[in-house]
């Protein structure tokens, strides 16, 4: 009997975890170690950070899925892995420390055939003083990034909503909190739900909003921006986008390294080396992310974490990590099986895994500041890399170490983005956008470097529907209710 | 001087970077909440996602 340990039920955790249960069935076993007695259904937070939705309807517990799944669930973080075993034991094993199922603060080690890393970001609040410190959220702006932080923002934007009611304007600041962050999508998508509410309520008019980002133009996104056919035409988001900010009434700062939070008020420098301040009365910036610090030892007990993880602490796979310059970065640099090529035993899945280089174009101020957005690796390539991953397991434990890894590299999968504005049925509206592929290949696609064909972008009422879908969709397969396995990632 | 006021163009002139934009105009708004078009529109990017998924794999 083998034993593939998960650590992270996240989406891509979960969707390993899950099929890998399926795929093996009794004669082996699956153990999920996540600090998170509940699933969450991150994108949705959206609409919890504006109301719509509860906590509830985002999140589910895990512990009678795993059981009806016949998978092993420990509610602890994953702190360290000995991938050599020690000097007691060859047997490589993952050391725990329990937060919950009555034994938190325990500490165990897990033994393993088979290490999927699903961990997902460190949302890195302390990199920013004043955004957080290394307990999390701080006390002057809001975050949607889990569960709990929406249910805060939403009292937040309730409180903002009474005072516009009671004829007291208010200022709206959201983007990213730092430099180097990622996720501009969701930011995007809060603020024009924001909108929308602001609208619904009466008191748009009575409200200021602003976005501040790091990335060099509008919709570039963490992806270098697309260009997708808009009316017979192939535009770049960039003008998609700012059509959005411009028809909706909302402000921009882009290029900009948020680099002191105080109350009421960010500090930032920009792409062309000058400094700046805004107010705000409400403020969502989202924290840059980090791996989740995870150490790694040899079987004499030293230190090896720098072998088995990458200074941002995200976990090496078979990416090219090659240091070059921009003009020779290649869509063969990004990784295809996630297998550490340290310990072949081990795979990285979704956020967790280390990205050869970023997407966007490097860039950084005169004084030296790098500002750009780091890769974003959303929600379909996280479930796309975790299935893979976990045939991958399956086939090595089932045909030995000589069985083909199966592949899923983020140049050759596209990526839905749905951001909508609103909730209602008929009211709310979506921008729909589909890239492929995620990682642009100017070999391939010279020009824009992506499919135009299946490379687009519209709002309007059909993405917002579809958003919808997949919320009920993704919960349902989570909780693995009948004909989970034909609900795509 | 009589006015000739388009709602959907006043943000053009509310912010320089505003005005080097476009902006939807009516017809292309209402478009966005059409139901019969945008049901259309739904078959259409459903396809397409469907088809994203399947080259994805
Ligand atoms: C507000 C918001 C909106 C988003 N909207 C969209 C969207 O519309 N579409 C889209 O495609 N993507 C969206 N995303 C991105 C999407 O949520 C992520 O791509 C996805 O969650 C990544 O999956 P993951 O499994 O890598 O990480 P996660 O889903 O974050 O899972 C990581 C898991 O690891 C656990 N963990 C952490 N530390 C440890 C440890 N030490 N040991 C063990 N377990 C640990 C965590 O508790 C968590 O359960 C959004 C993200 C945010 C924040």
């Amino acid at each position: 009997m083998a034993r593939l340990v998960v650590l992270g039920g996240g989406v891509a955790g979960h969707t390993t975890a899950t099929f890998a249960a399926k795929w093996l069935g009794s004669q082996h076993e699956v153990v999920v170690v996540t600090p998170n007695a509940k699933w969450n259904w991150i994108p949705s937070n959206i609409w919890v950070g504006v109301g719509e939705m509860s906590k509830d309807d985002v999140t589910f517990d895990l512990a009678p899925v795993y059981q009806k799944a016949g998978i092993g669930y420990k509610q602890a973080k994953a702190v360290s892995i000995n991938p050599e075993g020690n000097e007691g034991s060859d047997k490589p094993f993952v050391t725990v420390e329990y937060t919950g199922q009555g034994k938190a603060g325990q500490t165990e080690n897990i033994e393993y055939d088979y290490l999927v890393n699903a961990t997902g970001p460190k949302l890195n609040f302390a990199a920013t003083p004043g955004l957080g410190d290394a307990n999390g959220l701080g006390e002057f702006t809001v975050s949607v990034c889990t569960a709990d932080h929406a249910v805060h923002a939403s009292e937040e934007l309730k409180k903002s909503i009474e005072k516009m009611k009671k004829g007291e304007r208010q200022k709206f600041l959201i983007g990213t909190g730092h430099g180097m962050c990622t996720c501009q999508g969701a930011a995007f998508e809060y603020i024009f739900n924001i909108e929308h509410e602001l609208r619904k309520a009466g008191v748009r008019d009575m409200a200021d909003m602003k976005w501040i980002s790091n990335e060099s133009f509008l919709g570039d996104f963490g992806m270098g921006g697309l260009h997708m056919k808009v009316g017979g035409y192939v535009v770049s988001s960039k003008l998609f986008t700012e059509s959005l900010f411009s028809e909706r009434g909302v402000d921009w700062i882009i290029g900009a390294h948020v680099n002191k939070v105080e109350a009421g008020k960010v500090h930032y420098e920009l792409l062309d080396g000058s400094m700046g301040e805004e107010s705000f009365d409400f403020s969502m910036l989202i924290p840059p992310f980090a791996g989740v610090g995870l150490k790694a030892y040899n079987k004499a007990g030293e230190d090896i974490t720098a072998t088995v993880f990458a200074p941002n602490g995200f976990m090496k796979v078979d990416a090219d990590y090659t240091p070059k310059p921009y003009a020779e970065w290649k869509a063969s640099d990004w990784p295809r099986t996630y297998q550490n090529p340290s310990y072949k035993n081990m795979f990285a899945a979704g956020i967790a895994f280390a990205p050869p280089h970023i997407i966007s174009k490097p860039m950084s101020s005169p004084n030296g500041t790098p500002i750009n957005p780091t890769p974003p690796r959303t929600g379909m390539p996280s479930g796309i890399i975790g299935k893979a991953v976990a045939h991958s397991v399956c086939d090595l434990i089932k045909k030995g170490d000589r069985a083909h890894l199966h592949e899923a590299s983020m140049a050759e999968m596209g990526a839905a983005c749905v951001a909508s504005a609103g909730k209602g049925i008929l009211t709310g509206t979506a921008a729909a956008m589909t890239v492929y592929p995620v990682v642009p290949d100017f070999e391939k696609y010279p020009g824009t470097g992506r499919d135009t064909d299946y490379t687009f972008g519209e709002i309007g009422l059909a993405g917002h529907w579809i958003k919808h879908i997949l919320h009920y969709l993704f919960m349902y397969k989570a909780k693995l209710n009948p004909g989970w396995t034909l609900i795509p990632e | 001087m009589e006015k000739k006021v388009v709602p959907e163009e006043l943000n053009f002139q509310r912010d320089p970077k505003m005005s080097l934009t476009m902006i939807p105009g009516k017809f292309a708004r209402s478009m966005r909440t059409c139901l019969i078009w945008q049901f259309i529109r739904f078959v259409i990017i459903n396809i397409k996602m469907i088809i994203v998924v399947g080259k994805s794999h």
